[in-house]
């Protein structure tokens, strides 16, 4: 039972691996080309193993900035993380603390979209066993992943021409990801709302714009949801 | 600089460890609790539009010369009609690259 749903969940992210790899290439590419050392590079995808702050990390590592604005740029840069572990942790809050640690090591965008999902088809205790591996499973693939794509990055350095637009991929795979996941009125209206927001505060810096556009389609979901008649929770 | 990579990395491992660890030590106000269902829509709908529309911060490209977000809404679609990750990812990319090579 618990060996199925690690494999079914690394088979839920396969199709997301496809969009992740060019991006972890991306990454290994880039670093190369700040002057980061290769085993410095890597290091960063198996410590923080979170993509857009390694972007931007690598970014500042090349501007040479001060030690305090590169660990609060990713601070802020991660906060979204803070909101994925509030969602993940009525489902988690039984599990060891090993469990915990663990699943908080590899909580990334794409671990927590494939997930959320499973869980979400579950009422929060009646989830035993078996949906925390289908995450362990799908996060692992992601892991994995993401080291040999940053490896290969770096590998090949700036042999990668930037026409290949490759960075188009994770946007891409974003998408894929939220479309089928709007299930109802309330979450289409968040998405739409934070999407609005989220442009018009883009110029804000470090990430700031994304939060508060997060916190607004939230917002934008909650108000919606008083003017939604209820809806019997989906299980399929 | 493994020093600054180790405190990226403990910064990051505790936000994320943040509400796992902490969830049942205190009461979560039943609003917070309804407001988490839409966390996945409204954040990655965030990261999504800014990445087709305004790529490298520019003012919003609603233009046809943009070949970001004809191929998103073409993702969005496939996405929407099928649910299939796989097709939606393969064929946003190709339409991508058709585009960037017609515009060119």
């Amino acid at each position: 039972m618990n060996r199925s749903s690690f494999f079914s969940g690394i088979r839920a992210q396969l199709p997301i691996l496809l969009g992740v790899a060019p991006f972890g290439m991306i990454y290994g590419v880039l670093a190369r080309s700040a002057g980061l050392p290769p085993e410095i590079a890597q290091a960063m995808s198996s410590i923080v193993f979170a993509g857009s702050s390694q972007f931007i990390g690598t970014t500042l590592f090349r501007e040479s900035a001060p030690f305090v604005v590169i660990v609060l740029t990713t601070f802020v840069v991660n906060l979204r993380h803070a909101l994925y572990s509030a969602s993940l942790a009525p489902y988690v809050e039984s599990l060891s603390i090993r469990w915990k640690i663990l699943m908080a090591y590899l909580l990334t965008d794409e671990g927590y979209a494939v997930g959320i999902a499973r869980y979400q088809q579950l009422p929060p205790n009646e989830n035993v066993g078996s949906p925390h591996y289908y995450y362990l499973g799908s996060a692992m693939a992601l892991w994995t992943t993401w080291q040999l794509s940053t490896a290969i990055g770096v590998f090949f350095g700036a042999q990668v021409p930037a026409s290949w637009g490759l960075d188009f991929a994770l946007p891409i795979t974003f998408i894929a990801i939220m479309i089928p996941a709007l299930a109802d009125r309330p979450s289409a209206l968040a998405a739409v709302v934070a999407a609005v927001v989220a442009l018009a505060a883009h110029d804000l810096n470090y990430k700031l714009g994304l939060i508060i556009a997060a916190l607004s389609g939230i917002v934008a979901g909650l108000i919606a949801e008083r003017f939604t008649p209820r809806r019997v929770e989906k299980v399929e | 600089m493994w020093f600054t990579i180790l405190s990226m990395g403990v910064v990051t491992f505790l936000i994320r460890l943040s509400f796992i660890i902490a969830w049942g030590k205190f009461e979560m106000p039943p609003l917070v609790r309804r407001s988490l269902r839409y966390v996945p829509p409204a954040v990655l709908s965030a990261i999504i539009l800014p990445e087709l529309l305004r790529p490298n911060s520019l003012p919003i490209d609603f233009s046809l010369g943009n070949a970001r977000w004809i191929a998103g809404l073409v993702a969005a679609l496939i996405a929407w009609r099928t649910r299939n990750a796989l097709l939606t990812i393969l064929i946003g990319m190709i339409v991508f690259w058709i585009i960037s090579l017609v515009v060119k």
